[in-house]
């Protein structure tokens, strides 16, 4: 693991790719960017703190976007290290161009595809087991999960099995923003909740931060103890950093038009905490 | 069946690395223990659990490895379907999917255990190949492609135990994406099957050759998917009528595609399917029973025929 985790350059990076996904916003009609804000703090430290060499094309660690709906995050960080151009975002969700909505296998930088929810620790476990068991090296895989995943089965499935394999090398960041297409989840399932607790009696360590606060993400990964699978609950806000998005459930998927870009854009500022 | 594909799966895990076998709490006896305690660390049984050994084998295939996901049929298909699609036919990654005890041949289970519909599911799927190997020396051999030179997804179906020898003396080598003749006929007849139902497919041609003379051709579609269109082709231009058998549903299988063929090819030819039927059947005796309780056994397709 690095140590050399910036914050203060993390605070201006995630300022940047929330401005480059407003203004990508004005291509199209859709594309998710209140989840791509609630993670993109933790998607920034998987990238730009945790991983080795990413974007080299050799990093001996791995990313997988299971919650492929937030691929905007991903599809700016991979644009800033160079693995996308410019031109891929310009041209996403275009004819001429190989982006789209959730993250294609085969798109440099892009290891799996995602985008049905329920798929990437599944994905996640059998890649961090190979690398630790089948080649036994030090190969890390990090994998970032939406709230919504757990309540698919398949996901529980895969975290019992990830806890009877021992695949401690696998770090899975959940993007906790507490928010569903019908509503709060605290509200419209109640009984999804306590989540730590439930994680741990499945034998995984766990910790819980603010997901925004990029330093807290960074220290929690890094300070696990080990041994286990590790799943940092990250509490969120979707939308995070436009007022009129955060909480707003139609974010989920459209976006912003020029008056409400402008707004957007005025309003952005590092988000601290 | 099983403890066949138990031996292939060990004796290629000797040679190659990559390959690693998934169970869903459904292991085939003998080898396979051979396997696991050979090389720990290449098995992992899932429990009952078969998105996730779907899964963790997409992510194990990401990885460089060519798994094998073994369990009944219905539970390694069925159950983790949208696992099937998208993680491994969606990013076109090398793991094979066993079904094994396909059809109904598990007669008195009841529809939960019955894989009626396997092929049609299976070869709807993008990048997917689906083969149906019809006695142990098919299997070995399609196992061993498989395990090396299949560049994306498999769905193989299985029978279970007890499969009688059909192909050690046939002279047609097995190449997948090839129909293979095991018996060239008169030009008569020509009998099209795959995997399980070809043990009747054989006792159809030697009765109808004892009563009428005539010798009957038959022919192991072990590739369903991609199917030789060419070779069907042939078969129905150079037989005066050919029968497919299968033990599968009348829709979406080998039944429907050779129909297809003949249609898109205005192949004038005389065709006749003798498949399960589109229905649930709540019969609980031995599988020539309920075969026979679909309209499946060889005295109705010879009474057909002659």
């Amino acid at each position: 693991m690095r140590n050399d985790f910036d914050i203060t350059a993390s605070r201006q990076r995630c300022m940047g790719y929330r401005r480059r996904i407003l203004e990508i916003s004005q291509q199209v009609q859709a594309l998710h960017a209140a989840g791509a804000f609630s993670c993109l703090e933790m998607v920034d430290v998987i990238y730009n703190g945790l991983m080795r060499g990413p974007g080299s094309g050799n990093s001996p660690d791995t990313f997988v976007m299971s919650k492929g709906h937030g691929c905007m995050a991903q599809y700016v960080i991979l644009e800033e290290l160079g693995v996308l151009e410019r031109r891929d975002l310009d041209l996403y969700c275009k004819p001429e161009g190989r982006l789209g909505c959730h993250p294609d296998y085969g798109v440099p930088g892009i290891e799996a595809s995602t985008g049905s929810l329920g798929h990437g620790m599944g994905l996640a476990i059998g890649m961090a087991y190979a690398e630790r068991f089948v080649h036994k090296n030090d190969g890390g895989v990090f994998t970032v999960l939406s709230d919504g995943e757990l309540q698919e089965g398949s996901t529980w499935e895969c975290m019992m099995m990830a806890a009877n394999l021992g695949v401690d090398n696998l770090v899975a960041l959940l993007d906790h923003n507490g928010m569903q297409s019908f509503g709060n989840t605290a509200e419209t399932h109640p009984k999804f909740y306590p989540i730590r607790e439930k994680l741990e009696a499945f034998n995984w360590e766990t910790a819980e931060v603010n997901g925004h606060d990029a330093d807290a993400v960074y220290n929690a990964v890094v300070s696990r103890k080990g041994g286990k699978p590790f799943m940092l609950i990250g509490n969120t806000v979707k939308g995070r950093g436009v007022s009129y998005m955060e909480h707003g459930a139609i974010w989920h998927y459209r976006s912003p038009n020029p008056e409400e870009y402008k707004q957007a854009l005025a309003e952005l500022v590092e988000i601290c905490s | 069946m099983r403890n066949k594909f138990a031996d292939a799966i060990y004796e290629i895990g000797k040679q190659d690395p990559r390959i690693c076998a998934l169970v869903a709490d459904i292991s085939p006896a003998g080898s396979m223990v051979k396997f696991r305690e050979e090389f720990p660390e290449r098995f992992i049984n899932c429990g009952v659990a078969e998105q996730s050994m779907i899964g963790i084998a997409a992510g194990l295939a990401l990885k460089g490895m060519r798994p094998f996901c073994y369990t009944i049929a219905t539970f390694s298909l069925y159950r983790p379907f949208e696992m099937v699609r998208d993680d491994l036919a969606y990013q076109n990654l090398p793991v094979t999917v066993i079904g094994m005890g396909a059809g109904v041949i598990y007669s008195t289970l009841g529809g939960t255990h019955h894989t009626m519909e396997d092929i049609a599911v299976a070869s709807a799927i993008p990048n997917m190949t689906v083969l149906a190997p019809c006695d142990p020396e098919e299997m070995r051999l399609a196992t061993t492609w498989c395990a090396t030179e299949s560049k994306g997804p498999v769905y193989m179906r299985l029978g279970k135990a007890g499969e009688p020898d059909l192909t050690s003396s046939v002279v047609d080598p097995f190449e997948v994406g090839k129909i293979r003749y095991l018996r060239r006929g008169d030009g008569d007849l020509c009998i099209l099957s795959y995997g399980i139902t070809m043990k009747m497919a054989f006792d159809v041609a030697d009765r109808i050759q004892e009563q009428t003379g005539r010798a009957p051709s038959v022919v192991s579609v072990h590739t369903i998917k991609p199917l030789d269109t060419a070779g069907i082709l042939s078969a129905l231009s150079s037989h005066d009528r050919v029968v497919v058998m299968e033990e599968h549903v009348p829709h979406g299988g080998l039944s429907s595609r050779v129909k297809e063929v003949a249609w898109d090819n205005r192949v004038r030819a005389d065709l006749s399917c003798f498949t399960l039927k589109d229905e649930f059947i709540h019969y609980y005796g031995d599988h020539a029973g309920l075969l026979d309780a679909h309209g499946l056994s060889a005295e109705r397709v010879i009474r057909a025929l002659v």
